[in-house]
Formats: structure tokens, C-alpha cells, sequence
């Protein structure tokens, strides 16, 4: 769709040189651009293969791969023959990482002789000592062109070779960088099954799983993957192409598998891991929340943090002994249900006023909405009533009779999220199918032709603000009771933004994409302020976000985990023009089968 | 029968949203009404029980308090008219909001801390002052348009047709990517810029007004800057075209103009004008974080949206209200009615000020100058 206009080489030697500069100059740029971001230094410390290989390295490694990779892909119209890949792409992937390789030379001359400090805050002797291994530029410089060099090459390899050794070669290198990666999460499990053994073989003292252990499992994942090769795929496919009830029984055998799990699992995790999932939790209840506003409904809410503080500041008010005005210390229960009644009330005041505006109005007004809350419960004139700047401290637990739901056990705690989680699962499930989910997807593709097919937009896109704006308060409720205080800081509008990352990240309108989204996003990077399994990118995970946001925006806006009507809506054009293309248009008005030319596109 | 039964019911249904909208509008309206009653009464004569009813020690405001807080309401509402003309030809041109621009005016305030401090530490910032001025404005200038005009090649060119929200959503990534990206290269200390010299910042009497020379500096450059891209639009070749393609854009192409080119001249002039605000507005607060460019630039979209979106005279004028809103209002209005604290609540003044625009004329003060297709 984007790049119609590409030339197409007429033989395999007329390359289009502009476009590999092209490439090695993003390449270059990007390379450079990390470096003086400081990841890879501050990624330095986590080993990947212990003293061979660090998180660091890696993560300017695969640019030239990934780099080489898309700069070797040719864009073949529909209609057109495709060139045979062959030698010139492995040269294109090779000029491609040799010019990133050299953006890297340039940038450690340049930290040699120049002393940029002042504004560059990772301009330093470390940055030097990691481009240069401690040897020098001489080395430095020839070992990054020639590495990269390589690698590009690899990347456009990929290309060249035959599916099988591409898929193999693909599993091996990022099952082993998960493997790795994830240490934290394996050791936990292990432990809680008793097979300690097991990542005291796999992993070394220090971190990172030693060499004889990536061998060895790389070769285990090698024979896997050559043994399961393909069979993956069908079973996905001939599950996406079950029908009506084969396919919602076969749902249903996921669903209960993946609940088992998640009411086994944390027994046998440890505090850290049950943190985790609890903070995967409260995100999956918003990211739920706003899946029916955004995903189903088509309302850009950009300021969803405000029901959040709605749900945290009420059960504050009600069950902290330390509320400032009004303290009747309520049991989270009856809490609970005025968490419903004032987040229906503020769905109802926010959604009022901007139900009737434009899509992109709505945004930016609901993110005003969004700050004028935050404001209001930090300046003084409603201070005396919600703490101002200080916030509501103290507030209990959820006492259940058996057990006490609070911070300090997270395991708890993310079974109080977990059951909140399965309502919210269950409602947005009934709700896509009933009368008003069809409602509001209706309005989500065209307002007025829904209006026209005697659909009542205003309450039903009020229902789903109203619905939305309750899980997140139920969101905003738990968290206030695990963490047991509330501050005005805790609602900045990062977690809007945040949450608009994970729901599009696993696709929009999709319940399943959006546990995929936070389990993904959430879990492994972390929330604004909760870390992930990966703390090293604690400092860049916004910017991983930022840079995701646009990806998938870029290439697949349907998400990881597409809604099927959704991902049609979005293609439209392109369905259309593969119809037309097969020959059999849409509108039959035309004299039946002639054969379609490259010509002659302009049809009414 | 049956459609006539539908159109009766859907009135019917319409009525409850619409009661409520009615109570807001009336209620926000006779808050500022009787807000700006016990003002008045305050002025006149501050014993009278009105102006006392919920502000016991509320005294009014002297008239040069009043002239200051005018001054800085028309000197920030400048910086906001400067930012808020890249949203208004964008979203003229393209019809959505480039959330990012925010993050261009960041850019430029950055990169004019980088050349300022630089400069102040050769001293030529204090020997020669005027030329370092014009100096870190042109390089704010450039490293905005190059912001803004990268942005709109890697993120919306391949987005032109996609639905609506589609690309604003890409705007809140880029928006974001770039506040980070600023982070990690120049670190989230507060970066303070030099001071400013002292023939130029000192207070100046113009009319009666007590003004500072640096605001005076920000209102002068704003002018120039604004006649400048009123030059641009409206005399010269490339101005037509943008106003062609902002009207429609496949008769335009029709007429021989490069739609391509034309928008990314649109983004470069929107980042020029952002990039002279960012210098202007490190000029007058002296600060600059990564986090810059958020309020400003949805403060911006609120001045756009105020003077009519895609209206150019407009979003000045809209950008110079809010300002004079947001800087007045709280003392003339939140302070009778009791208020504690107002000055906290300048952020919310300017996004109920959007909210109140939105809610009474949806088209703004000028009027809107869009493309029919946009006018949905």
C-alpha cells in the first residue's frame, strides 16, 4: 500500500544502489543512536552467555540482522513476476552492515577526540571501552565493520536459504535469547517445583547461561524444532479455520488451560514473580476496560487514567483511617460497590460533553478531562477533602474472612486481580456478542449508517464509556488496597498512553489479543513505575513503547493477536484490490472474466 | 408510520444527554458569572457581603497586578499562537492532530539550551548578545523543521489514507518516542539557560505598562514570526499551494501542485514556528526537561481549536486568549468564588476553557477552514 511507487530492478545486477544506502545509513543512524542512549552500556551488565557474550552486545548485534533482513526484502507488486533472491541480496545485507559498522568507527573516533559530555550525557570513556573491547580503535573499528558486515550478510541470508534452515536457525537464536533473558522467571518456577538442579546446570553463578548449556540447549531446541517443524502451523491454522461450535470448543479447552494455569502457577512462584503477575493484572483489568472504549466502540479515550484515580481514591476515601475529611473505614466490599456507583457517575460526566465531538476532539478532551482530575486531587482547594499532594496513606487490606489481601503478599493479591480480571473477561465476552457490543462495533465502522440502521449512538457509546470507566475503577481499587497508599502521581497520564500501547499492541477489540498485549508488554517490560522480568530496560522501556506504538501503527495495526473483523476493516483496500486482482469483482456490473491487465486501474 | 415512530423515539432518547449537556453550559456559565460579579463588587467595594460570600479576605486586584498578569497572559498566549499555528496547518492539510508537535517546540528549546549554554561558556553570550540570539535561533529552527519533517516521512506519509484515528494514534507513539529519545541522550536533569542579559531583561515602562524586557523580546519575535508565516501563506507561490491542498487535495494535484511536497513544506513552516517558540519560551522560563513539550503543546491544540482550527489569524488569536484566560481567569474568577491555591489550577482553567469552546461552538471563535471532506 505504501511504497507502490518502487521501482522494480529489470535484472538481477541492476540493483537499486540509493535504496541500499538508504538502508545503510538508517542502519548507521540507529546503531549510533542507541549507543549514545546508553542501552547498550547499561545492558552491559546482564550476561547473555556468561563472559562471551551480554545483553549489551546483543542488542546492537541484531540491528544489523534485522536491518539487513528488511533491506534485502523486495517489494513485489501483485501481478508482478518476483526477482530471484540470490547473490546480490547477500551483497546488499553485507554493504548495509559494513556502512552501520562504520557509523559505529566514526562514533568511536569521534568519542576519542572530542569531549562531549556537556550535552551528550552518554558520551563517555565507558561507551569508548564497550565499542572498543578495551583494545583500542584500531581493533575496534575492524571488528564492528566486520562483524557487521557479517551480519547484515546473515540477515539478508535469511532470504536466500531454505525456509526449513531459516525457521530452524530463527527458533534456536531466540529461544536461546528467551531462555536467557527470562532467567529470573525460570529460576522461580524451578523453584517452585524442586528442580533447582535444573538452572543450576543451565545458567552460571553470575547470570546468563554458561556455554556448555547454550550449546546443549541449542542443540535440544535445533532437533525440536526440526521434529515439530510445520506441525505449529497447522495446528494454528486448522484452529483458525475451525467454524461455529468446533471452533468455540476448542476456545473453550484454551480458555480452561490457561485458567488452570493461572490458578496453579502463582502457588508455585515466589514473591517476585507473584508481584509480577498481580501487575500484569491490574493492567490486563484497564487494558480490558479500554479495549471496550477504544477496541470495540472506537472512542479514543485518551484520558482513561481518570477513572482509574476514581476507583483508587474512593476506597481510599472509605476504607483508610487516614482520610483527611471523610473516614467511615468501610470493608472493601461496601467500598466497592461505591467504586461502581461513582465511576458510573464520572463516565457519565465525562462522557457527556464529548460524546457528540469529532473522534480526534474526543481525544485530546478526554486527555484534558484526564489532567484536570490529576490536578484537582493535588491542588489545595480539594486537598482538605482527598490529601492534596500528600495523598491517602494507610489503607487497609482486604480482609476476607480467611485471609487478608495486601501488599506484602502478592501472591493474594493477584488472585483479588485475577477474579476481577475473570468478570471483566466475562463481561466484555457476553458484551461483544450481545446487541450492544454489535452496537457499538456498528458505530466504531460508520456513526452515521449506524445511526441509520436505528442504533441509539449516544447511549450506546455512553454504555461504553460507562462500562469501561467501572473496570478501571475496579483496577484503581485494587490498587490502592496493594499498595495501601494513593498519591496524585500515581495517575499521571503515562499510564493512559501505556495502556493505548498494550490494548494496540495486542489488537484491538480482541479479549484475547489484549491479555497477549499485557502479559507481553506488562510483564516482560513492565508497567510506568512496576518493573518487568527485563530490569535492565527499566530506564528505555518508554521509549520501546513510544517506538511500538508507531510499528505497529506502521505495519500491522490489527496487533499481535488480530479481531478478525477488525484486521477486514483494516485491509479493506487490500481484500478489495486481491478480489480484483483474482478477477472477480465486487461490483458485477461490469462484462464478466476479462483478464486483468497492469494497466487500466481507474474503476468507479 | 415506522420511520416517523423512530425519529420521535430517537428525540425522545436524545433528551436526557442533551438536558445534561444544557445543565453543564448553564452551570459553568453562572460560575463565571457570579464569579466575575463578586469580582467586580470586590473592586468597587470590598465590605460589600457579595463580594465577601465566599472569599472573606479577598482584597481585588490593584490595576498594575492586573496589567502584569495581562502582560504574561499575552506573552505566553504568544509562545502557545506559535505552536498552535503548526497544529492548525497540519491539521488544515491533513486533517488530523500531530500530537508529536509538542515535541518539536521541545526540540527547539533543547537544542537552543545546548547552543546557549555553549555560547555562555566562551562568553560570547555576553559580549554579543544579539548574535548568539539570532544564532540559537536559526539552529532551533533548523532542528525543528528537520524533526517535523522526518516525522512526517518515517510515521504519517505511509498513513495518508489510513482511517482517522490511525494516525493520531502514531502521533501519541511519536510524541512519546521522542520525549524519550530526548531523555536518554540529554539526560532528565532540568536544564537551566543562561541568564539573559542585563540592558535586555530589565523592566521597561511602555504605556503604563510595567514590562519586562524579556516578555517584550518573546511579543516582538512572536509578531515578526507570525507576519512572517502570514507573508508566507498568503503572498507567495508555495502559500497557495498550501492553501490549495489544504482545500482539496486531488484537485490540487490536478493543478499541477506536488501534494508530497506541498505537505511536507507544511510540517517544515509548522516546525520553523515551534522551533521559534521552543527558544522563545527558554528565553522567558528558563528551563527546559524532556517533559516540555506535553502541556504546551495540548495548551497549543486548545489555542488551535479556540481561533478555529485550520484558521491561521485564528490560531494566533485563540493561542493569545488562552494564554490571557489562563493567566487571569483563576485570580478573576476561581479567587471570588474561594477558591484556595488558583494558581495550581492554571492547567485546568486552559483544558476547561477547550472544554467550554468545544461544548458552546465546536467551530471556535473564527471559524474553521477546513476541507469539506474533513468537516464531517
Amino acid at each position: 500500500m505504501s511504497r507502490v511507487t518502487a521501482t522494480m530492478p529489470s535484472s538481477a545486477i541492476d540493483q537499486d544502489w540509493r535504496r541500499v544506502l538508504r538502508w545503510g545509513l538508517i542502519c548507521g543512524g540507529i546503531l549510533v543512536t542507541l549507543c549514545l542512549v546508553g542501552m547498550p552500556v547499561e545492558l552491559d551488565r546482564r550476561e547473555i552467555i556468561e563472559r562471551y557474550l551480554s545483553l549489551g552486545y546483543v542488542s546492537i548485534l541484531l540491528i544489523p540482522i534485522v536491518i539487513g533482513r528488511v533491506a534485502a526484502t523486495q517489494v513485489v507488486l501483485e501481478g508482478f513476476e518476483s526477482r530471484k533472491q540470490g547473490l546480490f541480496d547477500l551483497v546488499t545485507g553485507l554493504v548495509v552492515g559494513i556502512m552501520g559498522g562504520t557509523c559505529l568507527t566514526l562514533l568511536i573516533v569521534a568519542l576519542d577526540s572530542w569531549n562531549l559530555r556537556d550535552p551528550l550525557l552518554n558520551w563517555s570513556p565507558k561507551l569508548f571501552r564497550f565499542l572498543t573491547y578495551e583494545n583500542g580503535i584500531g581493533f575496534g573499528a575492524m571488528a564492528w565493520i566486520v562483524t557487521c558486515g557479517l551480519l547484515g550478510m546473515v540477515g539478508a541470508a535469511s532470504h536466500v536459504v531454505p525456509a526449513m534452515v531459516r525457521r530452524v536457525s530463527g527458533t534456536v537464536v531466540l529461544s536461546l535469547l528467551s531462555l536467557s533473558v527470562l532467567e529470573g522467571a525460570v529460576d522461580d518456577l524451578s523453584e517452585g517445583f524442586g528442580l533447582e538442579w535444573l538452572t543450576d546446570l543451565l545458567y552460571a553463578k553470575k547470570g546468563g547461561l554458561t556455554l556448555t548449556s547454550t550449546i546443549v540447549a541449542g542443540a535440544v531446541i535445533a532437533v525440536v524444532a526440526v521434529l515439530t517443524s510445520g506441525r505449529v502451523k497447522t495446528l494454528t491454522s486448522s484452529y483458525r479455520e475451525k467454524e461455529g461450535a468446533e471452533r468455540q470448543k476448542a476456545s473453550m479447552i484454551l480458555f480452561v488451560v490457561v485458567a488452570v494455569l493461572c490458578i496453579v502457577l502463582p502457588m508455585f512462584l515466589g514473591k517476585i514473580m507473584n508481584e509480577l503477575l498481580a501487575n500484569v493484572g491490574l493492567f490486563l483489568l484497564l487494558a480490558l476496560g479500554l479495549n471496550i472504549v477504544v477496541g470495540l466502540a472506537g472512542l479514543l479515550d485518551l484520558g482513561y487514567v481518570a477513572f482509574f484515580a476514581v476507583g483508587g481514591y474512593t476506597t481510599a476515601v472509605l476504607t483508610s483511617p487516614n482520610s483527611p475529611f471523610f473516614s467511615p473505614e468501610l470493608h472493601f466490599g461496601f467500598a466497592l460497590v461505591f467504586v461502581v456507583i461513582f465511576a458510573i457517575i464520572i463516565g457519565l460526566v465525562i462522557g457527556a460533553p464529548v460524546i457528540r465531538m469529532r473522534g480526534d476532539y474526543l481525544a485530546i478532551v478526554t486527555l484534558g478531562f484526564g489532567e484536570i482530575i490529576r490536578l484537582l486531587f493535588m491542588s489545595d482547594w480539594l486537598g482538605p477533602y482527598f490529601g492534596g499532594a500528600q495523598g491517602i496513606t494507610n489503607i487497609p487490606g482486604v480482609d476476607l474472612g480467611f485471609a487478608t489481601v495486601k501488599g506484602t503478599d502478592p501472591r493474594s493479591v493477584f488472585y483479588l486481580v485475577l477474579f476481577f480480571c475473570a468478570i471483566a473477561i466475562y463481561v466484555s465476552w457476553r458484551l461483544q456478542a450481545s446487541r450492544l457490543g454489535r452496537a457499538w462495533m456498528a458505530i466504531r465502522e460508520d456513526e452515521q449508517v449506524a445511526e441509520a440502521m436505528g442504533i441509539n449512538t449516544v447511549n450506546s457509546k455512553l454504555m461504553a464509556f460507562v462500562v469501561g470507566a467501572v473496570m478501571a475503577a475496579f483496577s484503581g481499587a485494587v490498587l490502592a488496597a496493594k499498595v495501601g497508599s494513593i498519591f496524585p502521581t500515581s495517575f499521571m497520564i503515562l499510564i493512559s498512553i501505556i495502556i493505548l500501547v498494550v490494548v494496540i499492541v495486542g489488537g484491538m477489540g480482541n479479549i484475547a489479543g489484549v491479555m497477549v498485549g499485557s502479559f507481553v508488554l506488562i510483564g516482560v517490560l513492565g508497567g510506568p513505575k512496576q518493573p518487568g522480568l527485563l530490569q535492565e530496560f527499566q530506564n528505555y522501556k518508554l521509549l520501546i513503547y513510544g517506538m511500538l506504538l508507531v510499528f505497529m501503527m506502521l505495519k500491522r495495526p490489527e496487533g499481535l493477536v488480530p479481531s478478525a473483523r477488525r484486521s477486514r476493516e483494516l485491509h479493506q483496500e487490500e481484500f478489495l484490490q486481491d478480489a480484483w486482482l483474482k478477477g472477480d469483482k465486487p461490483d458485477a456490473d461490469d462484462d464478466g472474466g476479462e483478464t486483468v491487465g497492469d494497466d487500466g486501474g481507474e474503476e468507479e | 408510520m415506522s420511520t416517523h415512530a423512530v425519529s420521535t423515539k430517537s428525540a425522545k432518547r436524545l433528551v436526557s444527554v442533551d438536558r445534561f449537556l444544557t445543565f453543564i453550559r448553564v452551570f459553568l456559565v453562572t460560575m463565571i458569572v457570579i464569579g466575575l460579579l463578586a469580582f467586580v463588587w470586590q473592586q468597587v467595594d470590598a465590605d460589600n457581603p457579595f463580594a465577601r460570600w465566599r472569599n472573606p479576605g479577598a482584597r481585588g486586584l490593584t490595576g498594575d497586578q492586573f496589567k502584569g498578569l495581562l502582560i504574561s497572559g499575552l506573552s505566553q498566549g504568544s509562545m502557545y499562537g506559535l505552536i498552535a499555528l503548526g497544529y492548525s496547518m497540519v491539521y488544515g492539510v491533513l486533517g488530523f492532530i500531530n500530537f508529536a508537535h509538542g515535541e518539536v517546540f521541545m526540540v527547539g528549546a533543547m537544542t537552543g539550551f545546548i547552543a546557549s549554554d555553549k555560547f555562555a561558556a566562551n562568553g560570547m553570550w555576553e559580549s554579543n548578545f544579539l548574535l548568539c540570539l539570532v544564532l540559537i535561533m536559526l539552529m532551533a529552527i533548523f532542528f525543528s523543521t528537520f524533526t517535523a519533517v522526518l516525522m512526517e516521512r518515517v510515521a504519517y506519509r505511509p498513513l495518508r489514507n489510513s482511517p482517522r484515528l490511525i494516525p493520531l494514534i502514531t502521533s501519541i507513539g511519536v510524541s512519546f518516542f521522542i520525549q524519550n529519545l530526548v531523555l536518554g541522550l540529554f539526560g532528565p536533569a532540568t536544564k537551566s539557560y543562561p541568564r539573559l542579559p542585563e540592558w535586555l531583561s530589565k523592566q521597561r515602562s511602555i504605556f503604563t505598562f510595567e514590562i519586562a524586557g524579556t516578555r517584550l523580546l518573546v511579543l516582538v519575535v512572536a509578531a515578526v514570526s507570525m507576519a512572517g508565516l502570514w507573508y508566507v501563506v498568503e503572498r507567495t507561490k508555495t502559500g497557495k499551494a498550501m492553501r490549495a491542498v489544504a482545500e482539496d487535495k486531488e484537485i490540487a494535484s490536478l493543478m499541477g501542485i506536488d501534494v508530497n511536497r506541498t505537505i511536507v513544506t507544511t510540517f517544515a513552516v509548522g516546525g520553523a514556528m515551534a522551533g521559534v517558540g521552543g527558544i522563545l519560551w527558554g528565553l522567558m522560563f528558563r528551563s527546559v526537561t524532556h517533559m516540555t513539550g506535553f502541556l504546551p503543546g495540548v495548551k497549543a491544540f486548545t489555542a488551535a481549536v479556540v481561533g478555529g482550527i485550520g484558521n491561521l489569524g485564528g490560531a494566533m488569536a485563540g493561542g493569545i486568549s488562552l494564554g490571557s484566560a489562563e493567566s487571569i481567569a483563576p485570580l478573576l474568577i476561581l479567587e471570588p468564588l474561594g477558591v484556595p491555591g488558583v494558581s495550581q489550577l492554571k492547567d485546568a482553567v486552559a483544558f476547561t476553557v477547550l472544554v467550554l469552546v468545544l461544548l458552546f461552538k465546536p467551530s471556535g471563535l473564527f471559524g474553521e477552514r477546513l476541507s469539506s471532506e474533513e468537516r464531517a
